[in-house]
């Protein structure tokens, strides 16, 4: 158990290291989450209450958006590239002979990384929010921890899908279109774009249920006081159900795959 | 100059050459590509599923908007688009190599990996672009048709000279390639939409300090004959191709004075 807090902590310092970097993406984040505000605060404004949300309520959210974008990796950019690289020169036999669980190992650095975005990428641009626009912050302080279990959930969720995408490269080798459809599907269905409850129909009804929705729908509506209760105790069901399927799916992939590994030359 | 595009023409080919060696998988990217920028155009569906009008205007005009911005974006994503790696270059002091090479480092940065994938935005943009030409109701002139094109193609080289200025900033920033990301990506994400959803501060910012405006918002009001934001004269219709001059002009200034200040690592 210790030795995984230490990599969780090694994960978390390895991303502060780029302090320019985080400035920058910070930057990035505030300059998108402008935009974005704007475009809601004009949709809002012909459809008040339009997906259950106020106009506050949906400048929070695309607010939360930016601020969780690298903490639950929408649109990917955490361990998978290195990983698949491991899978890809074979380095990952290394790995394999380590007296360490590999799922448990990545999950604990991904962690780490997760934690330094959520305090590096997430705070300033949400605080710039905050100054511009009129935001719904929660009314009674137990909220914020809920809020952080929640993201924690989702960022488990989020490891595990990439988990899995990543050891998909030992069969394809090549990780580059995986990862595009990852991103892809990450971007779109954890409701970064546009809140799932906007999608028309069938549509909006798949992409609640989706493990996507998980990495910000889910957070965005603890944030917002919309799951208290019993459905608060749903929505950690619904994400931590996630995460024990795609977690143990991931098992499975990863003991299928370790039997496949050929270890080349001497 | 003449120079300088024929190393980026050789460059740009072997990298094509490189490309086409996997088919599959530049068949692959290039449709992911074309797909991931289609979203944005989804988001704006699927506004439209539950309104009339955004901010005044109709799902034509805005594609229009969005046609115009996208395409002229996804050219010079496809000329300039590398440009972005610059900062690592100069981190890791594989930007050594390109300087003792016999040929421009401003083409050798640009047609580094040249990613012909990029097309899938180009596409997706002139999809949308034909879209609104074929939905919109306009009185056409010959003015107004003439204009089309050249706000593509002015448009197209002031978002390249951003990615000029962007990268000429890195040899200064160096891990800092996001903030450039914030006028190239974010200026077109911007430009989707009409000017009258945002503060008019923002739109006075990319009007005359990051002259963005001139990408699609003014020539494409002027094909609308929509007002006009902040009252500016519709002669401004015009300015593109003399904006996207200046543009490269200092842009180009800014990559020699970079570059002229640029340290080796010394690895």
């Amino acid at each position: 158990m210790r030795l995984y807090a230490v990599v969780l902590a090694g994960g978390f310092r390895r991303y502060a290291t780029y302090r320019i970097a985080t400035a920058a993406g910070a930057f990035t984040n505030t300059v998108f989450g402008f935009i974005m505000a704007y475009t809601y605060i004009a949709l809002w404004d012909e459809r008040p209450h339009l997906g259950g949300y106020d106009l506050p309520q949906a400048l929070t959210y695309v607010w939360l958006g930016q601020a969780l974008l690298m903490t639950c990796a929408m649109m990917g950019g955490g361990f998978e590239d290195e990983l698949i690289e491991r899978i890809r020169t074979g380095d990952i036999a290394i790995d394999l002979y380590r007296p360490v669980d590999l799922q448990l190992w990545w999950l604990a650095g991904d962690l780490g990384r997760a934690g330094f975005h959520l305090l590096g990428r997430g705070i300033v641009p949400m605080l710039c929010g905050a100054f511009a626009f009129d935001l719904a912050l929660p009314g009674s302080p137990l909220i914020w921890p809920a809020f952080l279990l929640s993201v924690v959930l989702g960022v488990v969720v989020s490891f595990a899908v990439r988990y899995l995408v990543a050891l998909s490269a030992f069969w394809l080798m090549d990780g580059a279109g995986v990862l595009q459809i990852t991103w892809l599907a990450g971007l779109f269905f954890s409701g970064m774009l546009l809140p799932l409850t906007l999608f028309p129909g069938f549509l909006g009804e798949l992409a609640l249920v989706l493990p996507w929705s998980a990495l910000l729908q889910v957070p965005a509506d603890v944030f917002l006081g919309k799951h208290t209760g019993w459905a608060l105790a749903e929505a950690y069901a619904f994400q931590a159900g996630w995460a024990v399927a795609l977690l143990g799916a991931g098992r499975l992939l990863q003991s299928a795959a370790t039997r496949r590994v050929v270890v080349q030359g001497g | 100059m003449v120079d300088g595009l024929r190393a980026y023409g050789l460059i740009a080919v072997m990298w094509m050459r490189s490309t086409m060696t996997y088919r599959a998988s530049f068949a692959m990217t290039a449709f992911g590509n074309f797909v991931g920028n289609s979203f944005d155009f989804v988001v704006i569906l699927v506004m439209f599923a539950h309104v009339e009008t955004l901010g005044g205007y109709t799902l034509p005009e805005i594609a229009l908007l969005y046609g115009a911005a996208g395409t002229a974006f996804g050219l010079a994503d496809l000329a300039m688009g590398s440009m972005d790696r610059l900062g690592r270059r100069v981190r890791d002091g594989t930007l050594d190599t390109l300087l003792v090479r016999p040929a421009s480092v401003l083409a050798q940065v640009a047609a580094d990996r040249f990613a012909l994938r990029r097309l899938g935005r180009i596409t997706q943009g002139l999809l949308v672009l034909g879209y609104a030409l074929f939905a919109l109701d306009i009185a056409w002139t010959p003015l107004k048709a003439a204009l089309v094109p050249v706000m593509v193609v002015s448009g197209a080289a002031i978002f390249a000279s951003l990615f000029v200025a962007g990268a000429a900033f890195q040899f200064v920033a160096q891990d800092a390639a996001e903030v450039q990301n914030s006028f190239t990506y974010g200026g077109n994400t911007l430009l989707q939409y009409p000017p009258t959803l945002f503060a008019k501060d923002l739109v006075r910012g990319v009007t005359f300090v990051v002259p963005l405006a001139f990408v699609n918002w003014l020539p494409a009001l002027y094909v609308l004959g929509r007002p006009y934001p902040l009252d500016l004269p519709r002669a401004l219709a015009f300015a593109p191709p003399f904006v996207a001059a200046v543009c490269c002009a200092l842009a180009g200034i800014a990559w020699r004075a970079g570059l002229r200040s640029y340290r080796s690592t010394g690895s």
